[in-house]
C-alpha cells in the first residue's frame, strides 16, 4: 500500500494534492471528488467586502493565462456564516487563504480565525501582484515579511503557512525570513507578474494592466524556485504554478516540495486534482515507492 | 459545429452556454464559452454558430468530422418567454446565435417572432434564411447601406412594437442596441432580456473572472456572467 499522506506542520494531509487559491468552490461538486483531496482552499478572503478589478480579467497566453481578479470577496464575516459552513462536510482539511492589505488586517483576520474549528491552517497571501501598484506585494521584502509572520504568530496557533511571491531577485532570504517570522510551511509560489498586449486594438489585454501569468508555461520557473527555497529552509514547501499532470507535481517533489497546489489544470479540466493524485499514486507504484515522504527534495544533481 | 451530446442528461435552455475545450493544444489551455445555437432534444444534436475571432475559435475550425472534443454544461441561466404575446429579437453579428435558439424554441410553441438582425455589411447577416423557415419574420439593416443606426432601429422596433403585439423583447451583440432595448422596454412596458458574453476562466462560478456590474433596485453589484448570467433581465443591465 502507497502511503500518500504528507504533513504540513502539525497538519497532516491524507495526499499531497490540494487546490490553488481562488480556482476552487462548492460548484466543482459535480465534477470532482472533494474528499479525494488532501486539503480544501477557499477563495483568498479579505477583512472587509472588495469589488474587485476591472474586466477583462482573465486573458490565455501561450501555455498559461495570465489573471488580475482582484480578489472580489464579501468579507470575513460572510466568510465564517456562508463559506465555511459549506465545507464542513467534506472529509480534507480546510486551509483557509487570508489577504490584508496591511500586517494588522493579517492580524485581525488570523485572530478571528483562529477560533473556526472548521480552520485547520492559514495560508497567508502575502504575494497577490494584483492588489497594489504595479504588482508590489508584502513578500518582496524580507524584512516585511519576518514582520507580518511574527505578528500573526501571536494570534494563532494554527499551521501558518507563507504564500511566497515569486516576484523578488531570491527567494531565498523570504524563505528564510517568513521562517524567521514563525511559518510552518511554504507555499511557492503565487503567480509572475506579467502584461499582454492586443496587437490590433493596442489595449492590454488585462483590465488592470498587468496581471499573474499561471499554467503549463511558469512550471520550470516554479521548480527552480523550490530547489532554491528548499535549499535555504527546513520548512515543507507546498509547490504552486504549472502543474497539468502527475509527472509535473512529482517533479515538484522532488525539487523539493511536500505538497502541491493545482489551479490553471483545474480550470482547464475540472476533476484535474483527482486525475493528478491517481497518476501520482501510479508513478510511486511503478518505482516501488512505499511512502511520498522518500521523494521530497530528493533531486539527483551528482 | 455541430456536435452528438448523446451522453447529455439533461435539458437545454436557450441562452445557456458549454464551456469548450477547443483542442487538446497546451498552447491554448483555456475553454471558450459558446451559447447554444440549437439543441435537438430528440437526437441529441447539439449546434454552435461562432466566429472566429482568436486562438480559440480558431482551432475549432481544425477539427473534422467524427472528432471528439470535451464541453462543460449546459451552464448559466437562459432566456425565459413571456406568458402571452409576440417576441421582439434585436441582434447584432453572431450575437444572433443565442437569440436563434431563442426563436426556435418561442415558435416551437407558436409564438409570433419579429427578429431585427444589425451588422456590418450584408454579408455578415447570419441565419436569416433559417429563421425565415422557423416563421420568425426577418428585418435586416447594416452599416453598409445605413440602415443599422440607432434612430432607424428604434424606429422600426417602436412600429413592430405598436402594430406587432410584442410583449417581449431580447438582445445580443451590441451595447448601443442593448441600450434602446433597455428604454424600448422601459417605455413600453415590455419583458426585456439581455445575454452577455464575458471572457472566463472556470466557467462555473469559482474564479470570478468574468464579473460584470447590474443593477438591483438601487444598488450596483458586481456578479458573475456564468452562474448569475449570461442572460439577465434587461433592467439590471448596466451599459456603457
Amino acid at each position: 500500500m502507497t502511503d500518500l499522506s504528507v504533513r504540513i506542520g502539525s497538519l497532516t494531509l491524507k495526499n499531497p494534492v490540494m487546490p490553488a487559491s481562488g480556482t476552487f468552490g462548492p460548484e466543482l461538486a459535480p465534477l470532482l471528488d472533494i474528499n479525494l483531496l488532501g486539503a480544501i482552499v477557499p477563495k483568498s478572503i479579505t477583512l472587509s467586502a472588495r469589488g474587485g478589478n476591472q474586466t477583462p480579467r482573465v486573458c490565455e497566453t501561450d501555455g498559461g493565462m495570465i489573471n488580475s481578479i482582484g480578489i472580489q470577496s464579501k468579507g470575513i464575516e460572510q466568510y465564517i456564516t456562508h463559506i465555511l459552513p459549506v465545507y464542513q462536510d467534506y472529509d480534507p482539511p480546510l486551509i483557509a487563504s487570508i489577504s490584508g492589505e496591511s500586517i494588522v488586517e493579517f492580524e485581525l483576520l488570523a485572530a478571528r480565525l483562529d477560533k473556526q474549528p472548521g480552520v485547520a491552517a492559514l495560508e497567508l497571501n502575502i504575494s497577490c501582484p494584483n492588489l497594489r501598484d504595479n504588482g508590489q506585494a508584502f513578500g518582496m521584502s524580507a524584512e516585511t515579511t519576518d514582520e507580518l509572520l511574527r505578528t500573526v504568530r501571536k494570534v494563532t496557533g494554527k499551521p501558518l503557512i507563507a504564500k511566497l511571491t515569486p516576484n523578488v531577485t531570491r527567494i531565498q532570504d523570504i524563505a528564510e525570513a517568513a521562517e524567521r517570522g514563525g511559518a510552518d510551511a511554504l507555499t511557492v509560489a503565487n503567480t509572475f507578474l506579467a502584461m499582454a498586449i492586443d496587437t490590433e486594438t493596442r489595449k492590454p489585454r488585462i483590465g488592470n494592466i498587468m496581471g499573474g501569468l499561471s499554467g503549463a508555461a511558469v512550471k520550470p520557473l516554479i521548480v527552480r524556485l523550490i530547489y532554491q527555497a528548499h535549499q535555504a529552509t527546513d520548512l515543507p514547501i507546498i509547490g504552486s504554478g504549472g502543474i497539468m499532470n502527475g509527472q509535473d507535481a512529482i517533479e515538484m517533489i522532488l525539487a523539493g516540495a511536500t505538497a502541491v497546489q493545482i489551479g490553471t489544470a483545474t480550470f482547464v479540466q475540472p476533476n484535474a486534482m483527482n486525475i493528478i493524485t491517481d497518476e501520482i499514486t501510479d508513478y510511486l507504484e511503478r518505482h516501488h515507492i512505499d511512502q511520498i515522504t522518500d521523494l521530497i527534495g530528493q533531486v539527483d544533481v551528482s | 459545429m455541430t456536435l452528438d451530446v448523446s451522453a447529455l442528461d439533461r435539458p437545454v435552455q436557450p441562452g445557456q452556454f458549454f464551456h469548450i475545450r477547443c483542442s487538446d493544444n497546451w498552447k491554448h489551455p483555456l475553454r471558450r464559452p459558446l451559447s447554444v445555437y440549437n439543441y435537438d432534444h430528440e437526437s441529441h444534436c447539439l449546434e454552435f454558430l461562432y466566429l472566429v475571432k482568436g486562438n480559440g475559435t480558431q482551432q475549432m475550425t481544425l477539427m473534422r468530422k467524427g472528432d471528439t472534443l470535451s464541453l462543460l454544461g449546459p451552464l448559466g441561466h437562459g432566456f425565459t418567454l413571456p406568458d402571452q404575446g409576440a417576441l421582439l429579437l434585436i441582434a447584432r453579428g453572431v450575437g444572433v446565435a443565442t437569440l436563434h435558439a431563442l426563436a426556435r424554441q418561442a415558435r416551437s410553441e407558436n409564438m409570433e417572432v419579429h427578429v431585427i438582425m444589425s451588422a456590418r455589411t450584408p454579408g455578415d447577416l447570419l441565419t436569416v434564411d433559417t429563421l425565415s423557415r422557423l416563421g420568425a419574420t426577418v428585418y435586416t439593416v447594416t452599416d453598409q447601406e445605413g440602415t443599422s443606426s440607432v434612430e432607424s432601429v428604434r424606429a422600426l422596433s417602436e412600429t413592430l412594437i405598436c402594430e406587432e403585439g410584442i410583449s417581449a423583447i431580447y438582445t445580443c451583440g451590441s451595447s448601443r442596441l442593448g441600450k434602446l432595448v433597455q428604454e424600448l422596454a422601459e417605455t413600453y412596458h415590455l419583458k426585456g432580456e439581455l445575454a452577455t458574453e464575458a471572457h472566463m476562466a472556470c466557467g462555473i462560478g469559482d474564479c470570478y473572472a468574468c464579473a460584470c456590474t447590474i443593477r438591483k433596485g438601487n444598488q450596483l453589484k458586481t456578479v458573475r456572467v456564468c452562474t448569475e448570467g449570461p442572460v439577465f433581465p434587461i433592467s439590471q443591465a448596466v451599459l456603457q
